[in-house]
């Protein structure tokens, strides 16, 4: 046990004097945290990330550019925001790019579960990476966020293809219009 | 006291400290074994220990007034909010007249009036706006607060006040501390904190349960709940219909925008056959709300103040260290003891340090973390805090982040704003954590070079 009464008499007298080298502040646990994450991010061919500025770590952009599937050819650019609860919370993830896709709305909200209800302090933003790059790879329609895209990918895959191309290239699909998102 | 004092005081204020007395002047069955009973120990409560309340809430209310009861004087208290309708049935220092007033400067009002000799002080800001020499004047922190990112703030904050004297051992005259309780509901835990010595915050993140959330999709298609409802439209309708401009966001403490999103979330209810979207439910979603139970506020402030007058006086030994209570269904309380993480990131000492040349470049400081035995590390990303602001030095993992910190590799340490004693943070795969690691500065004694003293 501590006997902060005995160990308390002497001092605290020094009220608010700065000791010497106290005077750096300290990173804060999302800080130090991050920085790890980052340091070791290790990404698939297929993304790449963008920091506007290198000094801010807990705001960049990630770059997925798939190489198979239904959005091979395409450019996705997502915005990551790590708030100071990480890594107790999950960083808030939107894609800017709009995409005709099952699981991302036209509001560039995400559903992936380890985005919301399955994120857990152990995963890293790697996990998120891999997570988003296979929603490009295996589209969810079980789990839609943009229904009508998941409807059709479950009843016409044909069309469904040539949706998502349309998208691409830039163009309407239905009443929603896509701007050119191909490399 | 001074004993003329004491005559002149009316009869209740003399006998005020008889049964405090009683457990600080002399040893009893229940003492810890180290105790020595003094009258000085009653002094030094009452004139000289300072404590710190953070949260003036439900939970604050009830820790100034159990505290300022015991004897201690010296009080400040912090919270940043101001009182609502809503808060009046527990926090019972407020009256309806103080709706708006801050909640820090009516509680400290109030008890400085009825407790004769308090002389607390109110802070009435945000935790993060006071600094470090204003935390280190306290002998004891408690707080009462319900926010994880504030605790988590507190415990960093007291963290970094620690002392290490050089062989590594920590500075007890530097230990502040934290005495941590929490409710919800019918829940609570209360928890004794020695930073450095025992589990910190940090430590135990895991015994937090996660955010109710529910999946986007089940949001956004199969709504079956009512909180489904709310969540769509806080989550997915503000940002799309924006109905007060891109600029505003949702803000759970405006009644038209409660009044909005709960419009819309009946709609949506209405159309998916769910009942029971009304106000007060869509006000709990959208501010996270779980009703307080008053006599769970209490008991948990209870247990806090008596850790406090433990660690003020060492007549007793502290809980150890966290102390669950659950009145959910009967009422079950038992105290284990947290375990500190060696590896916690807060509060082992993980700061090593690396002896430099004052000319070193970063790419000489590279090397040594690669080369040097105690790290031998592989790739090493290097940030710092210069002026209060992150600055990352270099991190060869990120391409757009290595083309623009490569030139600091040529840069000398007092160009990149490094300075004898200063700390970089390293992360790499070799280490389980970000390490922090402090720079000292190496001068050859027998010929020194004179030329870098010379600006």
């Amino acid at each position: 046990m501590i006997k902060l009464f005995s160990l308390k008499q002497q001092k605290k007298d020094e009220e608010g004097s700065a000791r010497p080298g106290g005077s750096q502040k300290k990173a804060s646990a999302a800080q130090l945290r991050i920085t790890k994450d980052l340091n070791e991010l290790n990404l698939p061919k297929t993304c790449n990330t963008e920091f506007p500025d290198p000094d801010d770590l807990l705001n960049f952009k990630l770059i997925i550019c798939p190489d198979e599937g239904f959005y091979r050819g395409g450019r996705f650019v997502f915005s990551f925001k790590v708030g100071p609860n990480y890594p107790h919370e999950p960083p808030k993830v939107k894609c800017e790019t709009a995409v005709y896709h099952p699981n991302i709305d036209l509001e560039g909200n995400v559903c992936l579960n380890i985005l919301r209800e399955d994120w857990k302090p152990v995963l890293t933003v790697n996990s998120i990476v891999y997570g988003l790059q296979y929603l490009f790879l295996e589209p969810n329609p079980e789990d839609p966020l943009n229904k009508e895209a998941a409807d059709e990918l479950q009843s016409n895959r044909r069309l469904f293809e040539q949706h998502v191309q349309r998208a691409m290239r830039g163009g309407y699909v239905g009443s929603s219009y896509f701007e050119r998102c191909l490399k | 006291m001074a004993a003329g004092e004491a005559q002149q005081q009316p009869e209740h204020l003399q006998r005020r400290w008889h049964y405090i007395r009683k457990l600080l002047e002399r040893p009893g069955p229940f003492s810890h074994p180290d105790f020595e009973p003094s009258a000085e120990i009653l002094d030094f409560i009452l004139n000289s220990c300072k404590i710190l309340v953070v949260g003036a809430g439900g939970l604050g209310c009830e820790l100034l007034k159990d505290l300022a009861l015991m004897g201690f004087k010296k009080i400040h208290i912090v919270d940043m909010d101001t009182i609502e309708l809503s808060n009046l049935n527990r926090q019972f220092l407020f009256r309806k007249n103080d709706i708006g007033s801050s909640k820090a400067k009516c509680a400290v009002e109030f008890v400085n009036k009825r407790i004769p000799g308090c002389e607390a002080i109110a802070h009435h800001c945000p935790i993060q706006d006071l600094d470090e020499g204003f935390y280190r004047q306290f002998h004891i922190v408690v707080c009462g607060l319900d926010s994880i990112v504030a605790r988590r703030w507190l415990n960093g904050m007291l963290m970094s006040l620690l002392q290490y004297n050089d062989d590594g051992s920590l500075d007890q005259s530097s230990v502040i501390p934290l005495i941590d309780g929490g409710t919800e509901g019918f829940k609570g835990n209360a928890r004794v904190i020695l930073p450095g010595m025992s589990a910190c915050i940090e430590c135990t993140l895991d015994l937090y349960p996660p955010q109710k959330t529910f999946p986007l999709c089940t949001i956004a298609n199969t709504p079956r709940l009512p909180e489904h409802c709310i969540e769509y439209v806080k989550v997915i309708q503000w940002s799309k219909e924006n109905p007060w401009g891109p600029e505003t966001s949702l803000d759970g403490d405006d009644p038209q925008h409660v009044a909005w999103v709960l419009e819309k979330a009946q709609e949506r209810a209405m159309k998916h056959g769910i009942a029971g979207v009304n106000y007060r439910l869509t006000q709990g979603v959208l501010k996270n709300i779980i009703p307080a139970v008053a006599s769970t506020n209490a008991s948990i402030a209870a247990c806090c103040a008596t850790e406090v007058f433990k660690v003020a006086t060492s007549c007793c030994a502290n809980m150890n260290n966290y102390m669950v209570l659950n009145m959910t269904e009967g009422v079950y309380s038992y105290t284990f003891n947290a375990e500190r993480r060696t590896d916690c990131i807060a509060c082992s000492n993980s700061t090593k340090i690396l002896e430099v040349e004052p000319q070193a470049t970063l790419q000489a400081i590279l090397d040594q973390l690669r080369d040097d035995q105690q790290f031998m590390m592989k790739s090493p990303g290097i940030t710092t805090i210069i002026n209060g602001r992150n600055k990352t030095l270099y991190m060869s993992s990120i391409k757009s982040i290595e083309e623009r910190t490569r030139d600091n590799l040529k840069k000398k340490m007092k160009e990149l704003g490094l300075f004898n004693g200063a700390e970089i943070l390293v992360a790499d795969i070799t280490t389980p954590n970000t390490v922090t690691i402090k720079l000292k500065f190496i001068e050859n004694l027998q010929d020194v070079d004179m030329s870098h003293y010379i600006e």
